[in-house]
Parts: structure tokens; sequence; C-alpha cells
């Protein structure tokens, strides 16, 4: 036993300097091969030196995936005859994949919404106490929680026991401690959907806290002064002054918000397995693949995916061209 | 003697009784924002002290009385036990997917950060013909989902029968790291001043000398806000995991482990907690340890694909 545990520590270590060592010793070595070459050359050639390995990376584990991904949703189940849109056709009208979109919808509406709102009235009222600090910290800690984590935390909050028995489930217990029957959070179907995403506003609320809280923080102070002079007071200066001031973050906070939402599957993976009814696109695209052995139809949701995040993409590329012309 | 100190308190007793009772109107006014903001630092955190609670109470009390009864005699100490950890780091594999995560995580953190250094000084500081058009290509590859990549590397990995292995999953993760890596770090290494640059080339030294001996250690906030948040991603991820090192425990990550554990033992709530705990713990460390570097690459990496 003790013998395994120190082989494996020592496989761990030695897996860790090659992985890590390969890397470093890779360029000193390419840069060595180059020094050999006359000088006229050495130029030209070492920017691709040292691009080299990263222009890689990127084309074979982003460019080139992504590609194959668009031709292999235009072909069946096992990539093997052409079939059109039939992927799409699917996507679009099977009554599963109606579900997801549906869900999807409720995610991206009501995770954006409330961890946008919430974050920015906690931006406004931590900045007038004097525990900050503590608060914000309290509210940004389960950034560090892995999905899979929060899930586990949120399965015991929704723990459910019949009625009866003791609940162990600090929901649940709230719940027949008033008088009522013990609830399935997660299998009732009006419920299920909302008890996972309060998971991700739990999870994303400190990070609209933090931006927006950066933001109020930027607003001229002389500003604020002058409409508290005006007779505003706090609401109608939250309204018409904070929230118009930050409007471009504000902008910023909802659509990584959205992308974020986009992508997440860990969540209902964990927590239903995509069961009654609470499947959405990230999930699907999973289960296409993985249960189904349906490459198509994973590829058509992953390219459905894609299409919702290229406006982000695109608006990206353009504020980094004005950036670059100011520069 | 004794009655000319009076004179000179009075107005300053006022002044100070003034100042009280404004403080008093303005703790009155504040009521309602301190209610809102303890109420919901509350709510934020009771799950994860529910979770923390139950994982070192013993089995039987954590499957039959809720985690707050602890409070009903705090100070007893033979109601909490390390049982659970003992139990989930061994019977459980968690103790091997511990050091698997810390063999993903650290070389999935070193290669990127090296290959997007190197690419992020070249972008910056060289010229080159299509610089503009390749560095927009990266601007445009960070919001990629990683679903988009997932069925052909799968694919080409059963072929090289990379899947299940290390290598497979720190190079995928290099990759998908590496928009973010580059952008983060061409920004701040283009920021740095033009003439300190021009000077050491003038002085003779190569590229590489300036590169290791200027860039790098100059560099260093936006490498560790980069290092921080790609080595969270990683450590914290779920799906890259699933798909190409599929189940086997001798590979299998925290998070993979977890997650079949909830399959598993989906009730056995004294091994899910610890066990979600064990995963927690290098991220919670990191969390206040780096909590600077840690909000600056959650900020910077929240656009990831």
């Amino acid at each position: 036993m003790q013998d395994s545990i120190l082989e494996k520590m020592i496989g761990v270590i030695v897996a860790v300097l090659l992985g890590s060592g390969g890397v470093v010793a890779l360029f000193y070595g390419a840069n060595f091969l180059i020094g050999l070459l006359p000088q006229k050359w050495r130029s030209r050639l070492l920017p691709w030196v040292y691009l080299g390995p990263a222009l890689a990376v990127l084309t074979a584990y982003l460019i080139l995936p992504t590609l194959n991904t668009i031709y292999l949703s235009f072909l069946d189940a096992r990539s093997q005859n052409f079939v059109g849109l039939d992927n799409y056709v699917y996507a679009f009208t099977n009554d599963n994949m109606l579900v997801a979109f549906r869900n999807n919808m409720l995610w991206l509406v009501l995770v954006t919404g409330v961890s946008v709102g919430l974050g920015l009235i906690l931006a406004v009222l931590t900045d007038r106490v004097r525990y900050e600090s503590v608060v914000k910290t309290l509210i940004f800690l389960p950034m560090a929680i892995s999905f899979v984590g929060a899930s586990v935390i949120w399965r015991f909050v929704y723990a459910f026991r019949p009625e009866g028995s003791e609940q162990i489930g600090l929901l649940n217990a709230i719940v027949t401690s008033l008088g009522y029957e013990p609830v399935g959070w997660l299998v009732e179907r009006s419920l299920n959907n909302f008890a996972l995403i309060a998971i991700m506003i739990w999870l994303q609320t400190g990070f609209c806290m933090v931006l927006l809280s950066a933001a109020v923080k930027g607003i001229p102070t002389d500003i604020l002064e002058a409409a508290r002079i005006d007779g505003a007071n706090e609401v109608q200066i939250f309204w018409r002054v904070t929230i118009p001031m930050i409007r471009s973050t504000i902008l910023v906070v909802a659509t990584t918000t959205v992308i974020l939402i986009l992508k997440v599957f860990d969540i209902v993976f964990v927590m239903t397995a995509g069961n009654q009814g609470t499947e959405v696109l990230a999930s699907r695209m999973i289960k296409e693949m993985f249960n189904f052995r349906n490459f198509g139809h994973g590829s058509a949701i992953a390219v459905i995916l894609l299409l919702a995040v290229i406006p982000v993409m695109v608006s990206n590329i353009r504020r980094f061209r004005q950036q670059e012309s100011i520069r | 003697m004794s009655k000319s100190p009076v004179p000179q308190s009075q107005p300053h007793r006022q002044r100070s009784l003034q100042s009280r009772l404004q403080r008093l109107e303005s703790l009155l006014k504040k009521t309602p924002v301190h209610v809102v903001l303890v109420a919901i630092a509350l709510l934020w955190t009771l799950p994860t002290m529910g979770l923390l609670i139950s994982s070192v109470r013993q089995r039987d009390a954590v499957l039959q009385t809720g985690w707050w009864t602890v409070f009903q005699h705090p100070l007893d100490f033979t109601q909490y036990s390390l049982q659970n950890y003992i139990d989930v780091l061994t019977a459980e594999g968690m103790g091997q997917a511990f050091l698997n995560s810390l063999a993903i995580s650290i070389p999935a953190t070193v290669i990127p950060i090296a290959i997007a250094a190197y690419a992020a000084y070249a972008f910056a500081w060289m010229e080159f013909p299509g610089r503009q058009v390749l560095f927009m290509l990266v601007v445009g590859l960070l919001v990629v989902p990683l679903q988009m990549t997932l069925i052909p590397i799968l694919r080409i990995y059963s072929v090289l029968g990379w899947s299940g292995s290390f290598l497979g999953v720190w190079l995928a993760h290099a990759g998908y790291g590496m928009p973010l890596g580059i952008y983060l770090l061409r920004n701040y290494i283009g920021a740095l001043p033009r003439d300190l640059i021009e000077a050491a080339a003038v002085d003779g030294a190569s590229h590489l000398n300036i590169f290791t001996r200027l860039i790098v250690p100059l560099s260093m906030p936006a490498i560790a806000s980069f290092a921080v948040f790609q080595f969270l991603w990683v450590w914290n991820d779920l799906l890259v995991a699933l798909v190409y090192l599929g189940g086997t425990p001798d590979v299998a990550p925290v998070t993979l482990r977890l997650a079949n554990m909830v399959g598993s033992r989906g009730q056995d709530w004294h091994i899910l907690t610890s066990g979600a705990f064990v995963t927690m713990m290098v991220p919670l460390l990191v969390f206040f340890a780096l909590q600077r570097y840690f909000v600056r690459g959650i900020l910077a990496g929240s656009v990831k694909g």
C-alpha cells in the first residue's frame, strides 16, 4: 500500500516534469537550430518559430475540429452518408430538442436577468457599508467551486425524504416546518428547471457583482454630488445616473453570462442527467454523442451553439480593430 | 480649578450628542441596506456551510438528522469525525483522483503559458506578414464553444490511442486555453515601454535574451493571472475529462470521480459531502491565497470558449 502510493506520487511528479519541461525544451531546441542558419534567414524565420507551437495547437484543437464539426453536421449518425439539413430539421422539430430550446431560453432569461440585476444591486449597496469586502468575498466565493461541486452542494439542499421521516435537506426542512408536504425539487416538472437555474445564479452573481462594482466605483463623485444637490433621491440617482453611466459594463457582463450559460452542461448532467424535462442544448449534445452515438445530431447541436455566439465573436473582433486603430 | 472645564465641555458635549444622533439617524436609514446585505450573504453561504459541516459529522448522524442540528451542542466534539474523509480518500478512490487532478492540472497550466508567452511576444514585438489577421483569428477563437471540437478530436484520439492518456488532456487544455493566453499576454506585453525593448536590442540582445531576461519577468502579473485562471479552469473541468479520459479510475480527476459518485452513491451524503469538499479544497485555497490574481484572471478569462 505504502509502495503503491509512493509509486503513484512519483508517477505524478514524472508526468508533471515531462509535460512542463518538454515544452520549454522545445523552444530552446528550435532557437538553437535557428541560430545555425545565416542571418538573412534567421530574422525571417524567427517569428514563426515563436508562433509555431501556438498556431499548431490552435489549428489542431480549435480551427480544424470546428470546420470538421460543421461538415459532420451534414452527415448521418455514423458520418457515412450525406443527409443535407436532416440533422438541423431534427434539432428544430424533435420534442426533446424543443424542450431543450425552451429550457435554454428560460436559463438565458432568468440567470442573466437575476444575476446581473442582483449583482448590480449588491454592487451599489456594498459600496455604502464598511464590511463591504466580507460580503463581496462570501458572494464571490462560489466562483472558485466547480460546477460538479456546486451541484453536490445543491443536491444536498434539495434532498428529499418521504413525508413523515426527518428531512435532511435544508429546503425541505423549512417547507415541512411550515406545515407543508416535502417537495421533490428535482423531480417536479414545474419546479426542477428553476431549481437548476438557482444554482447557476448562485455561481454567477458574484462575478456580475465584482465587475459592476468596479464600474460603480468609477463613477465620478462630483456627478453624484451634483445630482444630490439638485434634490435627486437615491432611487432616482440609481436609475438616472448610475445605470446610464455603467451601461457598457452591464452589456459586457450580460453577454459574458449568456455565453457561459450556453456552454454549461455539468449542472444538468450531475443533477438530473437531463431527465424529467430538464435538458439544455449543451447536455443534449453530450447525450447524442455518448449515449446515442449519433455524431450527426451532436454536431448539428454544437453548430447551433456556435451560431449563437457568433454575434459576440464579431463584436469582439470589431472592438479589437477599433482599439488597434487608436494605438 | 474644578469648575473651569465645565463651560468648555458644554458645547463639546452638545456636539458629541449631535454627532451621535446623526450617526444613529444614518444607522436607521441604512438598516434596510444592512438587512438586505446580511440576508443575501447568509443565503449565499448556507449551502456551502451545510456541506462542510456534514462532511465532518458521523455517517449515521448525517443520514438521520439535518446538519443544522449540530448547533444545538456546537461544542460537543464527539459528534465530529474525519472518518468520512478517510473513507472517501481510500475506499472511494478520491485520493488517487486527487493525484490525477494534480498530474493533469499542472502541465495543462504550464504548457499553454509557455506556448502563449512566446506567441504573445511575437505578436507584440516582431514584424511578420499576416500579423494583424492572425491575431484577429485568435480574438475570434476566444468564444468558440469547445463543444464544436469534441467529436473530431475524440475520433482522432481513438485512432492515435490518446484517449485515456494525460498527454491527450494536457494538449486539449492547452488548445482550449491558448486564445485567452495569447490575448491576455499580448495585451500586457504589447503595453510594455518600447524604449526598453529597443534599448536592449541596440545593446545586441537577441530576441531570446530579450524574451527570457526582460519580457517574462516584467509580465509576471499577467502570467500569474492567466496561470490562476487556467489552473482553476482545468481543475474544475468535467467536460474535457469526461470526453477524453472516459471513466478509467487510473486517470480520472476529482470532478469526474465526484460526478460518478453522485451516480453510484447518490444518497450517501456522508461520502458525497466529504468527496465534494476534497474537490473544492485546492480551488478554495487558491481563492483565498491569490485572491488578487484570481479576480483579475476570472474577469479577464470570462469570455473563454
